[in-house]
């Protein structure tokens, strides 16, 4: 890109590894799994019945006394990414509103706040209790609904699933007030949010954004629909650790999951200025469209995964054969990887068979529109640290697959990481992160 | 270097119409879109009525139907209104090579798009059959079997907020950049600023953008009447969305879709394509304030109109017209109103604004683009849209609303507002193509 410089400063995540990107960080250089049976409700009847969940906590202990009453307006992804973004804060030492009887460090009119956010689907049991009182021998009974059910509902009812309210709690708890936006775009929703945050930055609109995503699937709605579309691996219930294999022979479907993550981006001047710890510089990003006219899958050549790599690549001024790393979607859904195989490969060339590639979703499951917010995570923790892990569940490429998938992790420098994704509805998206030397 | 960006194409679906032409004339004859609700049975509900999208075939505009056969309203809607913007752009969506000089690489979409109405048979009959009185919760083995015997997944994909944009790209093999935003009310404002700076910024030439909705279903309706947010005036839905009325009760849900082509200023002319007029500025800003209300001093509000000011480059004695949000609440017009006092000082009370909203209901994520579209042919006309059924107005709200019928006025320049539920605000300021 031209012009200002976008250093990434901060990082926070609530994921199946645990709450904290460290624990994230730690769990995906374990290749430890996160995955494990449903507790969020009884899915004995489901044929999925294993996803990845955040373990325990209490919202109230992430928010300020100021915004305690207004946690019983969050639904669950608005919680994960609320705690996110706290920690993302904290990484990158800035001070907020948020912070009582501190001197903010945060300017807020030249601050914005930009996240993917899923297709939320609300509390059933919350409903149910008013859909229980609007039958009419043991049916719905839409007339009894208007008159009455629809009544028991908390009033503020909608405003806990608006997708754009993730950025709203997050703006209001930490007084951001520059532009606010939400990216619906399915699960390469945090990679637009923070290719477009850079971009503001970028332009000089801003000088600092909180861009990921938050998305909670562990629901039974949120279970039920991906497993109607054939995504799902619904063959490994009892062994949930083996069940997401992405790029692997064995691939048999996603394993679905909660998660939130969170990148504090800034100028990078700013950042140098402020002598805050620069992880990595977010050096392009990318994205098109698939064409495929049946939309559950992307086409069988991959292009529009090929295109989103070439803009970004062509964005960071980077050649294929100057990447470290590749982190990519690899949903463990055979077609879609074939062709975000095909895709990858047509965008590097020659030098495809040389870059590592490090699926993490065997580890922590697909998390939606928060997936990209932790590849992106790894990717910075990857740079900053020299080390990347392996890909769990790997034995045997799936055929015709041409990438370089490593079984174990390494350890040396980091350079340049390329991720890359798409949706279930086909937008593709890449983004490049860079070291930032010295 | 900023590129200069223009407006070649407009379409429209929405309950004054399904083009451009009839919306307008719509507007210029005091028609209203609003009617007793037919989606579902919204009898007992405490509003009965919307300003719903009649008669929608949407054969009228593609050939292939197929492709877009499981398409919720949103993305059908989204479909035609991008059909017709792509004729009036001349962008050529009937042949798989098309010859109107746009590399599909460097064409995207950005839409402001909501989510498809979940199914409500198969939502409430699950729920339903698996309720337990005596536990206070469902039993999830029978709701689930209840859940996929009435569910299908084509029609659980269309769910997805992201849909309506895989349309379009089908639709017109877009491979540019492609981001859908859902900011409430403010949706389809936000990404045709956005949209907007991608062409500015060289990452596009041409983007389709604006936006789609649906919420006339049960769980949208219930939603918004149990924030109190709807009128009730149900003895009489046309004269319901009175935007700066004293008596206003809340706004009249409508739907719709509303689609504009940006373009490089380089490439218009390269194609050779009428320009509609020029997008000059683009402002955006977040309240940061609570989430039910706005901020009660405007401070985001004045913000964005404040940052689309400097970012167009034009003085406050320039905007000729404010297309405003209007949303026939009370607390929408009150705070907008002193908004536009705060930012305009004594002038305020000589620029004309209105609301489009009193007659087309409020099209949620599509309202910002539909209303911007209204701006254009304000300027294109040299007319303003009337606020309709601003018969007693509210002694506190005294700005020029352009009352009850439409005026001819010199239009050079125009503002179009939207503010998002949750503290978004968005406004573009646009001209005509000088």
């Amino acid at each position: 890109m031209d012009g200002r410089r976008v250093a990434i400063t901060g990082i926070g995540a609530a994921s199946p590894l645990g709450i904290g990107a460290a624990r994230l960080w730690a769990g995906l250089l374990e290749g430890r799994c996160g995955l494990g049976p449903i507790r969020a409700f009884d899915a004995a009847g489901f044929a999925c019945r294993i996803a990845g969940q955040v373990p325990q906590y209490n919202i109230r202990d992430y928010v300020p006394k100021s915004h305690r009453k207004a946690t019983k307006m969050m639904c669950r992804d608005i919680e994960l990414v609320t705690i996110a973004s706290k920690e993302a804060l904290d990484c990158a030492g800035q001070i907020t509103k948020a912070d009582d009887g501190k001197e903010a460090t945060l300017v807020p009119h030249r601050t914005a706040v930009n996240f993917g956010a899923g297709f939320i689907s609300c509390d059933l049991t919350e409903m149910a209790a008013s859909v229980g009182q609007s039958l009419t021998d043991g049916r719905f009974d839409i007339r009894k609904w208007g008159a009455s059910g629809m009544e028991t509902l908390t009033p503020l009812w909608l405003l806990k699933y608006l997708p754009n309210m993730l950025s709203c709690h997050v703006a209001i708890i930490h007084d951001i007030q520059g532009p606010s936006n939400t990216i619906t775009a399915g699960e390469v929703g945090s990679y637009l949010a923070v290719t477009e945050a850079a971009e503001m930055i970028v332009r000089g609109d801003v000088d600092t954004v909180l861009a990921g995503g938050g998305d909670c699937r562990v629901s039974p709605l949120g279970i039920l629909r991906p497993v109607l579309m054939g995504r799902v691996n619904c063959q490994s219930n009892d062994n949930p650790a083996a069940a997401c294999r992405p790029f692997d022979k064995g691939a048999g479907g996603s394993i679905f999951s909660e998660a939130a993550g969170v990148l504090v981006l800034e100028d990078m001047e700013q950042a140098k200025r402020r002598g805050a710890k620069i992880l990595a510089e977010v050096a392009g990003g990318g994205s098109s469209h698939s064409l495929n006219r049946d939309y559950f899958h992307l086409e069988p050549d991959g292009a529009a995964v090929r295109y989103a790599i070439e803009a970004a690549l062509n964005e960071a001024k980077l050649n294929a054969s100057e990447l470290d790393l590749i982190i990519p979607c690899g949903s463990a859904i055979a077609l879609d990887d074939a062709a975000e195989a095909r895709g990858i490969e047509a965008a590097l060339g020659d030098a495809v068979g040389n870059i590592p590639v490090w699926p993490i979703k065997s580890m922590i499951g697909h998390s939606g529109a928060a997936s990209g917010s932790l590849e992106l995570i790894a990717a910075a923790c990857a740079i900053s640290n020299g080390r990347c892990g392996g890909a769990l569940n790997f034995t045997e490429l799936a055929k015709g697959c041409g990438l370089n998938l490593i079984k174990d992790g390494f350890k040396g420098p980091i350079d340049t990481v390329l991720c890359c994704g798409y949706s279930f509805g086909g937008q593709t998206a890449a983004v490049v992160l860079k070291r930032v030397k010295g | 270097m900023r590129h200069r960006v223009v407006i070649t194409g407009m379409g429209i679906i929405c309950p004054l119409g399904h083009s451009v032409e009839q919306v307008w004339d719509g507007l210029m004859t005091g028609k209203s879109g609003a009617a007793p609700t037919t989606l579902f049975d919204a009898s007992t509900f405490p509003t009965t009525f919307g300003a719903e999208v009649k008669d929608y075939d949407i054969g009228r505009f593609v050939k292939n139907v197929d492709l877009h056969r499981n398409g919720s309203r949103g993305s059908l809607f989204a479909v035609g209104a991008a059909a017709q913007a792509c004729r009036q752009g001349r962008i050529d969506i009937e042949t798989d090579n098309p010859a109107d000089g746009i590399d599909r690489r460097r064409m995207g979409i950005y839409l402001g798009a909501g989510e498809g109405s979940v199914n409500n048979d198969a939502f409430f009959s699950a729920l339903a059959d698996s309720w337990q009185a005596d536990k206070q919760c469902p039993d999830w083995n029978i709701w689930v079997r209840t859940a996929v015997s009435k569910m299908d997944a084509a029609g659980e994909l269309e769910q997805e907020p992201s849909m309506p944009a895989a349309h379009i790209a089908v639709l017109t093999g877009a491979r540019g950049v492609s981001r859908s935003c859902l900011t409430a009310c403010a949706a389809s404002t936000q990404a045709v600023g956005e949209a907007t700076e991608l062409i500015r910024y060289g990452k596009a030439d041409v983007m389709i953008t604006g936006g789609a909705h649906s919420m006339i279903h049960p769980l949208g309706v219930t939603g918004f009447n149990r924030l109190t947010a709807l009128s009730r005036r149900n003895d009489s839905p046309q004269t319901a969305s009175r935007p700066f009325s004293a008596s206003r009760d809340g706004f009249v849900l409508g739907e719709g879709g509303a689609i504009v082509i940006l373009e490089s200023l380089e490439s218009a002319r390269k194609r050779g394509v009428r320009i509609l007029a020029e997008v000059l500025g683009f402002g955006s800003s977040s309240d940061a304030f609570r989430i039910t209300d706005m901020h009660e001093d405007a401070r985001g509000a004045v913000a964005a109109m404040a940052a689309a000011l400097k970012d167009a480059g034009v003085g406050r004695d320039q905007i000729d017209y404010i297309s405003t949000h209007g949303t026939s609440t009370a607390e929408n017009d009150s705070i907008e109103t002193m908004a536009i006092k705060k930012v305009f000082g004594d002038r305020a009370y000589k620029i004309p604004s209105s609301s489009p909203k009193s007659q087309f209901g409020h099209l949620i994520g599509a309202t910002g683009c539909a209303e911007l579209i209204t701006c254009v042919m304000a300027i294109l006309e040299q007319t303003l849209p009337p606020t309709m059924n601003l018969n007693d107005p509210d002694p506190a709200l005294d700005l020029d609303y352009v009352p009850n019928k439409p005026r001819k006025a010199k239009v050079r320049t125009a503002m179009n507002e939207s503010f998002g539920f949750g503290g978004q605000n968005n406004v573009l300021i646009i001209r005509a193509f000088e």
